[in-house]
């Protein structure tokens, strides 16, 4: 047999009917993970024509979206205080008791964002198929799964068939070849191959990231770099599974037990791509050239090194580019060649399911140890589930926060998309871990600079926009 | 669905790269639990002034553009999240076809499940639909799904693709759950040869 690719032996190992020339595939779908915001009209259709959900054991659900992130109140429950948020939430509780759907409620000790739950649970598992109707659902890929965004219409098709109509994508090769130097990160990666494709140019693609930097990062930077897939144009990113993915997926609720896991990884030692499996595309970046990176613009293709200078609409040929380079600056308030690092913000966010994982709030506690955010400057800490946050608290980090001034929150999507009461003020500027600068992602006239965890820590005790190795120079940093 | 057919329709030009879905429709209108009732919202942050009135030169608010029902947007239209309120919300606000340069791939998607046509043009024939709708707001097109064409004006034809299962759904009306639920032995046959990895039941 050719060489396959990691895609596609997981896409042929999922196929109900092959594609042909007239029809596309019927992929199957092993898990499906449904939050509050994408689902209730595919309950409603699901109701209308009298369908159950086919697998409810294959299906898990949470609310994250559009639950607040504010502190709990004397009776330990978080208040809703947005009606609309609160029918929808009612809503979702209502629809998963009704088609026995397992549902992680407000405030319960799993309930998360919907691509920080399903890894730490186990149930994200290296040559599944994972969809959810939120496109970062590409963050499961991070365990060499093929994981991708859908629409309400496919959500009521997964529910009611489990299983999903699909044209087969290409497949794209992202190589990043060496090692980070310090202060340099996952997020800096990621920032830097949407910098280099733009954000149409992982269209039609399933994106593999490979090469020595990939291989020696941890299982939430893979799911850093893999969340913003999307961010690309692509609707999937797949990383191979190793044994950093083996020893992560051990012993968790959902997991396989005893011989029942060996078995799970002798199956999923085969699933790297063979070697000589053409791909379609290839880029690759050199992880020891990169340095910090963050956007100066309006969406996530707009970035550079935080050294760099904000790009001279002037000096862009294509007419429609300069014309959006010259709508981003206006939005931004930025000018043709400033340089950002030294502006001032009114806020800085950690968060997201890009980076609210453990390993994020580890590392950005590291800069803001002992110090203090500044003054005028806003941090808002918001881990991506009640168990990042538990686990955050037994270490210590909560008061590490704390003290320094930031906000410590209940877990969500927060201000990463503004439907939850966590926004910024119009014209304000905010340094955010998080996956979108669009034009009003994180509250209506708010204008973002995405960079990583550690430029955000950087940046919140300075007040300032700060390239974080500046500050990791004074300090150990392992 | 009800079947497409053959339609002229006003076009309005929005010629701005890679609209995300955050502009078709801020995340702040998706708290509603239904799929009706969001048109009113669409392009709401570039639509409105804060105090909610409408800003006057944005081109949806103009007198001579009411009634257009194709929209000519720029290239990588639709890219960001997965929300299906994007073509609801267009559609909501009565477009029928969206036609453009290059479609952000769920975007594409979720337009064609619902029966908004996202038409790729060449770039030529894409800046001359935007002159054209600039200089005269009555500019009409012609879409024919069946002959995959969108007539000019002038008259001058263009074809656009379209993934043959899509074209024969919109033409049908075919219901594609249905179609996948009428697999369900073919399903089950699967699933009986595939051991079950997983079960959300055992998370804790």
């Amino acid at each position: 047999m050719a060489p396959q690719t990691l895609f596609e032996k997981v896409w042929n190992n999922h196929l109900v009917r092959p594609q042909t020339d007239d029809l596309p595939a019927v992929l199957y779908i092993d898990l499906h993970l449904v939050h509050e915001v994408t689902s209730p009209q595919a309950f409603t259709q699901m109701r209308e024509r009298g369908l159950k959900v086919r697998r409810p054991d294959q299906t898990l659900a949470t609310m994250d979206h559009s639950t607040p992130t504010t502190p709990r109140g004397l009776d330990g429950l978080i208040p809703v205080t947005d009606s609309m948020a609160r029918a929808q939430l009612d809503v979702m509780r209502k629809n998963c008791a009704d088609f026995g759907i397992k549902l992680f409620d407000l405030g319960t000790r799993n309930q998360g964002i919907v691509h920080v739950i399903g890894p730490e649970q186990g149930i994200t598992q290296p040559g599944m198929t994972i969809v959810c109707g939120d496109s970062h659902t590409s963050t499961h890929g991070a365990f060499g799964a093929l994981a991708f965004g859908i629409g309400t219409s496919e959500v009521a098709m997964v529910m009611a068939t489990q299983c999903l109509l699909q044209n087969k994508p290409k497949t794209m090769a992202v190589k990043v070849n060496g090692d980070l130097h310090a202060g340099v990160t996952a997020k800096d990666i990621i920032l830097g191959i949407i910098a280099k494709i733009g954000v149409g140019g992982g269209t039609g693609y399933v994106l593999e990231y490979m090469g020595q930097a990939i291989r020696g990062m941890s299982m939430e930077g893979r799911m850093t770099i893999c969340n913003m897939s999307i961010e690309g144009g692509a609707r999937a990113g797949m990383i191979a599974p190793d044994e950093t993915t083996f020893q992560w997926v051990n012993g968790r609720p959902a997991a396989p037990k005893g011989a029942d896991f060996d078995a799970a990884v002798a199956e999923w030692r085969r699933l790297p791509s063979d070697e000589g499996a053409e791909f379609d595309a290839e880029v690759t970046l050199e992880a020891h050239e990169l340095v910090p990176m963050i956007t100066y613009g309006t969406n996530p293709g707009m970035g550079m090194p935080i050294t760099g200078y904000v790009p001279d609409p002037d000096r862009i040929r294509d007419v429609s580019e300069k014309l959006a380079m010259d709508k981003a600056l206006t939005y931004m308030g930025l000018q043709p060649n400033e340089q950002l690092l030294g502006k001032q913000v009114d806020v800085v966010f950690l968060g997201s399911c890009t980076n609210s994982r453990i390993g994020d709030l580890r590392e950005a506690a590291k800069i803001i140890r002992g110090r203090k955010v500044a003054e005028g400057v806003r941090m808002m800490v918001v881990p991506g589930s009640q168990q990042v946050k538990a686990q955050a608290e037994a270490e210590g980090l909560d008061k590490v926060f704390k003290e320094a001034g930031a906000e410590w929150r209940e877990a969500g999507c927060s201000m990463c998309i503004a439907m939850n009461g966590d926004q910024l003020s119009p014209g304000q500027y905010a340094v955010s871990t998080s996956n979108r600068n669009f034009e009003g992602r994180q509250g209506k006239g708010g204008r973002t600079f995405l960079a990583s965890p550690l430029t955000a820590a950087a940046t919140a005790i300075t007040g300032r926009v700060t390239d974080p190795r500046t500050i990791i120079g004074e300090r150990e940093f392992a | 669905m009800e079947p497409i057919k053959t339609f002229s329709g006003k076009v309005v030009a929005l010629p701005i790269n890679d609209i995300d879905t955050d502009q078709i429709i801020p995340a702040r209108y998706l708290k509603v639990t239904d799929k009706n009732g969001l048109g009113a919202a669409c392009f709401s942050d570039w639509r409105y002034e804060s105090d909610g009135s409408p800003k006057p030169e944005f081109p949806l608010n103009k007198p001579e553009h009411q009634g257009a029902e194709v929209l000519i947007g720029g290239h990588n239209f639709g890219c960001g999240s997965s929300r299906e309120h994007a073509p609801w919300a267009l559609m909501g606000a009565g477009f029928k076809a969206v036609i453009s340069t290059y479609f952000a791939d769920i975007f594409k998607n979720n337009a064609l499940k619902n029966g908004l046509l996202p038409v790729v043009v060449d770039k030529d024939t894409h800046e001359q639909l935007i002159s054209l709708a600039q200089e005269d707001p009555n500019t009409q097109v012609t879409v024919n799904l069946a002959e995959q064409t969108v007539t000019l004006p002038d008259g001058r034809e263009v074809t656009f693709p379209i993934d043959g299962f899509s074209k024969h759904c919109l033409l049908n009306g075919v219901d594609q759950l249905g179609y996948v639920m009428g697999l369900d032995d073919v399903i089950s046959a699967y699933e009986s040869t595939h051991a079950k990895r997983i079960s959300t039941l055992q998370t804790s």
